[in-house]
């Protein structure tokens, strides 16, 4: 086979890449926050399920809960008598999330606890409320600093979505494996592959570019 | 002296060991104008910091308007106040900081009417007349659409200054305004604060170390030592004629700095 013929198969399973990437990163983007935010809750119960959730997804092994997720929570759903099959897709997406909303809830965490306490203390002085503090002081001036390692964290999601090939999803890393057990032309296939992750790669860090500069345009602000 | 807005009875304030203010005693009638002078760590930031909610106190009863302003009155006599009470009593304060702690995010205009809008509820109208009447006393009206830091610090201490008037204070509180500034800024923000003195309602306390505009705007000068007091009166009795040896070393070095 010519190496233009692996291009069609390949260029299905980087489709399929792309969504588990979009899906999964806007799901973990939403979870950093929620659980960033809930880490810094004057709530000891909100607190302790934030810590929790951070804890337990940072400590293991993003295989282990993709396979736990696919296998395992059907039999566990079996026992109490629930129908907790997942589609490869839904089962997917939600362990990459779930793994990168607990790097990402770090972030957030830590990019509010950056802005300087003058700022909140400006914040009291003009009566704000803690609810209003948080979304229209320390907020807006902390996302702007997540952006970078959002950025990261994205492209760490990105490449990490190789693993859901493991649970029969057909990605650009399954594609390519299937391929190769067929031609046994590893060496082109595996090449092309490295690209197309690659590319894919910088297009991502190119819109988060393009997002950091949109959310920081006060910080460039010059006479 | 007339009916105190502000008054301190026994006041402790103390990190750990360290007692900033110490069994402080201090009054301040309605609309008077009062600066607080005295060397770093006298404590007389504290006395701001504290009326403004941001630091609690350790003993002793703050009031402000005749309601004690870290306590609210519970079944059994005073209990540590709680935030909605807090919320209550800053509505009364306003106040400039050091470093202007504008919010750095936002347009000079709406540093003026965020607070206005989301905490006092005024319409966005409103928040943007009250807003532009402010950067005319303070003589930024071309300025409304800048960011704070396309401002000089003078500008943005003048922005400061509009941003705690907007919420309609009855005791404007600045601490230090003119310290971060570059000398050639300092009068800028002194012609401000001037204008406002003239204002009859207005009650303002001021820590400074600008002692000519001190003598110039204030109705009394407080000199703090050691976390208390140590000596009080009119401009003129306390600059030309300090009783205490502690004020003549303090005025003597930095009036010849």
């Amino acid at each position: 086979m010519p190496w233009f013929d692996y291009l069609k198969p390949l260029a299905d399973g980087a489709w399929i890449t792309v969504q588990l990437t979009v899906f999964s990163t806007i799901l973990g983007a939403l979870l950093s926050f929620i659980f960033g935010i809930g880490k810094l809750s004057d709530n000891w119960a909100i607190r302790a399920i934030s810590i929790a959730y951070i804890e337990v997804f940072r400590g293991t092994s993003l295989l282990v809960q993709l396979f736990w997720l696919y296998f395992a929570l059907p039999i566990a759903g079996d026992a109490i008598g629930l129908d907790l099959r997942l589609p490869p897709v839904v089962a997917g997406v939600a362990a990459l999330g779930l793994n990168i909303g607990a790097y990402g809830a770090e972030v957030v965490r830590g990019a509010i606890q950056a802005v300087t306490p003058s700022q909140y203390e400006a914040a009291t002085a003009l009566n704000f409320t803690s609810r209003q503090t948080l979304w229209k002081i320390s907020l807006p001036q902390a996302i702007p600093e997540m952006m970078p390692s959002f950025g990261n964290l994205a492209v760490q999601n990105l490449k990490d979505t190789a693993l859901a090939s493991l649970i029969s999803l057909g990605d650009l890393a399954f594609r390519a494996e299937q391929l190769r057990n067929y031609t046994q032309d590893s060496t082109t296939i595996y090449t092309i592959v490295l690209l197309m992750y690659f590319g894919m790669a910088l297009v991502l860090t190119a819109m988060m570019r393009v997002l950091e500069a949109s959310v920081g345009r006060w910080r460039g602000a010059r006479s | 002296m007339s009916e105190p807005i502000i008054k301190f009875e026994k006041v402790v304030k103390s990190y750990g060991n360290y007692r900033v203010l110490n069994d402080l005693d201090f009054e301040v009638a309605r609309g008077e104008k009062v600066t607080i002078i005295g060397p770093s760590g006298s404590g007389k930031s504290t006395v701001l910091r504290i009326l403004m909610t941001l630091e609690k106190i350790n003993g002793g009863v703050v009031s402000v308007g005749n309601e004690p302003l870290w306590h609210e009155k519970g079944p059994n006599g005073l209990i540590p106040a709680r935030e909605a009470h807090l919320r209550k009593m800053r509505k009364q304060l306003g106040m400039v900081f050091q470093q202007f702690n504008l919010f750095p995010h936002m347009t000079v205009l709406r540093n003026l009417t965020e607070a206005p809008m989301s905490v006092l509820g005024l319409s966005k109208q409103d928040a943007r007349e009250r807003a532009e009447e402010l950067l005319q006393l303070v003589g930024l009206s071309d300025q409304a659409q800048k960011f704070p830091n396309q401002l000089s610090g003078g500008q943005q201490q003048r922005v400061g200054i509009a941003r705690a008037l907007a919420m309609r204070p009855k005791v404007m509180l600045f601490d230090e305004p003119t310290s971060a500034l570059d000398p050639e800024l300092v009068g800028e923000v002194l012609n401000v604060i001037a204008k406002l003195a003239e204002e009859h309602d207005l009650t303002m306390l001021l820590v400074t170390h600008e002692m000519r505009f001190a003598r110039e705007v204030s109705d009394r000068v407080c000199f703090f030592d050691q976390g208390n007091i140590k000596e009080q009166g009119t401009p003129d009795e306390l600059f030309t004629n300090p009783r205490e040896e502690r004020t003549r070393a303090f005025l003597k070095a930095v009036l010849e700095g």
